[in-house]
């Protein structure tokens, strides 16, 4: 697993979301996992079971934070109060990186608790960008922004969803957390070539993958990470590791969630991709 | 809670408008069909009004491709709130909290980055508009109070508890003792406690809030589903070893608590409690109990 700047030099392999129901699975048998992706603003609290949970889940594991409510792209001002408990938990968690979304998700001090598409200009790369140094400088360790899934686009938009986000990590020189899977359903959705999007980042930045299930319907796909990973999103993610070297990868399983066993077999087939990618001779 | 945000960016004004229309479409509430309202705020078409910034797809129009985030916006608020207030949903029925959700959010948006902070002003909410909640208003504030008092309980913060070492040689007239900022106490008319356990009992625990209360309720509390009769009940609902309880108090314990989470000192606090009952011999031998049993929970702290 290549490391870089972007996930702090480090080859965590593949990892898992720590979810609730499966704590105590986790806590008496304690499986073999190269880490868990923890929700941090789940355990942005002040006390109680989820920092018991974190504490006893850090004494056996590797954590990294995955933010859902940073909105770097909003126009608000940051929240202070959400950046200290941010950079506390950071303290606690000894997180070698740090990735939120590229999305927005408040306006107005009103908070959607969603992640809303931002128009792909070039005002909203400035203000990303700027956001995200002012984040990275506070917190000091990278990070990397995630690609979301989205179900709208605006006229507004100057530039593909692909350029945008690499305008955005060059101007913030950040990593970025590829979600293959939100490629797949955000293709699906605006009608445009996932291999397109696969080839034309800057993959030295990627620090980390994100992979996923979602749903069909009707008329459009949506990113419900309540099922196995699709098998147009392993044959994505076998070309964007051909791309960028086998990099840590986390499997997201949020809802109808089964048994512990059974996320993590899902997981590990990621590992075997990147396996098969390692014993390919080297091409000059 | 979070603060308000700190001062908007002015360096990026095209986005902020846009963001501002999107939102004031998704945070509209959804017509009965659980569709996007026909009419923008100007009251003309929606349909042409998202058409000016969103683009249509090959499968959906603007105003399909923002209805999905309409939705999703209500679907997810509303389902935070019905974890997060069963006994309520269930005092006033379904139909009734769903109204209650999309009236409170309308007015009262998240203003926290955490959903958990969702219900904070729910009980404000009900105060200036108990119509949502009629005719049951008392008994469905003292519900919200008691719900949204067991998510402080869950996740709250926890001080060091104060150690007898502490406390010796303190003077009792000037010594201040805190109750963990994680403890509520309520003042009931009606025993809302038995109530809420009883809903909890019955519904499968979903999410992180805590169970405990879920494992210690009896059998004979869940089939309590009747509403409760009134009858005056003082409550502390707190934490320990990570699992939320609520203790019923006596009348004179309860002021002792409330007058030390004011910052009464502790022979204030007492003689509150001694004006409200005649001390006799035995009484005495009561307080000592009590102190006894509350610092073993590990609810002082040092008054901040």
């Amino acid at each position: 697993m290549p490391a870089n700047r972007f996930n702090n030099f480090t080859e965590y392999g593949i990892g898992i979301g720590l979810r609730v129901p499966h704590y105590g699975h986790i806590l008496s048998r304690k499986p073999t996992v190269d880490w868990f992706e923890i929700i941090s603003e789940n355990f942005m609290v002040d006390g109680g079971r989820p920092l018991a949970v974190l504490d006893s889940i850090l004494e056996q594991y590797r954590v990294v934070q995955h933010g859902v409510a940073m909105y770097l792209g909003s126009t608000d001002g940051l929240n202070r109060d959400h950046l200290k408990k941010l950079k506390r938990l950071v303290k606690r968690t000894n997180t070698p990186w740090l990735s939120d979304h590229l999305c927005w998700g408040s306006v107005d001090g009103s908070y959607s608790h969603d992640l809303l598409p931002l128009p792909y200009t070039f005002e909203a790369a400035r203000h990303v960008a700027q956001r995200i140094r002012e984040v990275r400088d506070y917190v000091e360790v990278p990070i990397l922004v995630e690609n979301v899934s989205s179900y709208a686009e605006f006229h507004a938009s100057e530039m593909s969803e692909w350029e945008f986000l690499s305008e955005v990590v060059e101007k913030a020189d950040a990593g970025i957390l590829l979600d293959v899977n939100n490629i797949y359903v955000s293709s699906q959705n605006h009608g445009f070539n996932p291999y397109d999007y696969l080839n034309n980042i800057p993959h030295h930045r990627v620090g980390q993958f994100h992979i996923a299930g979602h749903s069909k319907y009707d008329k459009y796909i949506l990113d419900t990470h309540d099922h196995p990973v699709l098998d147009p999103v392993w044959k994505m993610y076998d070309h964007a590791i051909r791309k960028t070297g086998p990099t840590a990868t986390l499997l997201e399983w949020d809802d109808r969630i089964p048994s512990f066993d059974e996320v993590h077999r899902e997981a590990l087939k990621a590992g075997r991709f990147c396996e098969e990618l390692l014993r390919e001779p080297t091409r000059i | 809670m979070s603060r308000p945000a700190s001062k908007a960016s002015s360096k990026a004004p095209k986005l902020r408008a846009v963001q501002r229309a999107f939102a004031a479409g998704i945070m509209r509430p959804l017509t009965s069909g659980n569709r996007m309202q026909p009419k923008w705020h100007d009251g003309k078409s929606a349909r042409r009004a998202v058409a000016k910034f969103i683009k249509p797809s090959d499968q959906l129009d603007s105003f399909e491709r923002l209805e999905i985030y309409n939705k999703q916006y209500w679907f997810r608020l509303i389902d935070c709130l019905y974890d997060d207030f069963p006994a309520l949903r269930v005092l006033i029925g379904e139909k009734k909290f769903y109204d209650l959700t999309v009236a409170y959010l309308t007015k009262y948006p998240s203003n926290s980055y955490s959903l958990r902070d969702l219900g904070s002003r729910l009980e404000k909410f009900i105060v200036r508009e108990p119509k949502w909640v009629m005719p049951h208003a008392t008994l469905a504030r003292e519900i919200i109070r008691l719900e949204w008092a067991h998510i402080v309980a869950f996740d709250g913060e926890e001080l060091p508890p104060l150690e007898i070492d502490d406390l010796l040689g303190s003077d009792p007239t000037r010594l201040r003792m805190g109750l963990q900022p994680c403890i509520t106490l309520l003042a009931c008319e009606y025993p809302v406690d038995m109530f809420v356990l009883a809903v909890r009992r019955r519904e499968e625990p979903r999410g992180e809030t805590s169970n405990a209360v879920n494992e210690r309720a009896s059998r004979r509390a869940a089939k309590q589903l009747t509403r409760p009769k009134p009858g005056k009940i003082w409550l502390a609902v707190h934490r320990s070893e990570n699992a939320v309880y609520y203790k019923r108090l006596e009348p004179e314990a309860y002021l002792i608590c409330a007058a030390l989470q004011k910052g009464l000192s502790l022979e204030a606090a007492c003689e509150r409690a001694l004006r409200r009952k005649k001390a006799d011999a035995s009484f005495g031998a009561t307080l000592q109990g009590w102190f006894a049993q509350w610092a073993s929970f590990g609810w002082f702290c040092r008054f901040r």
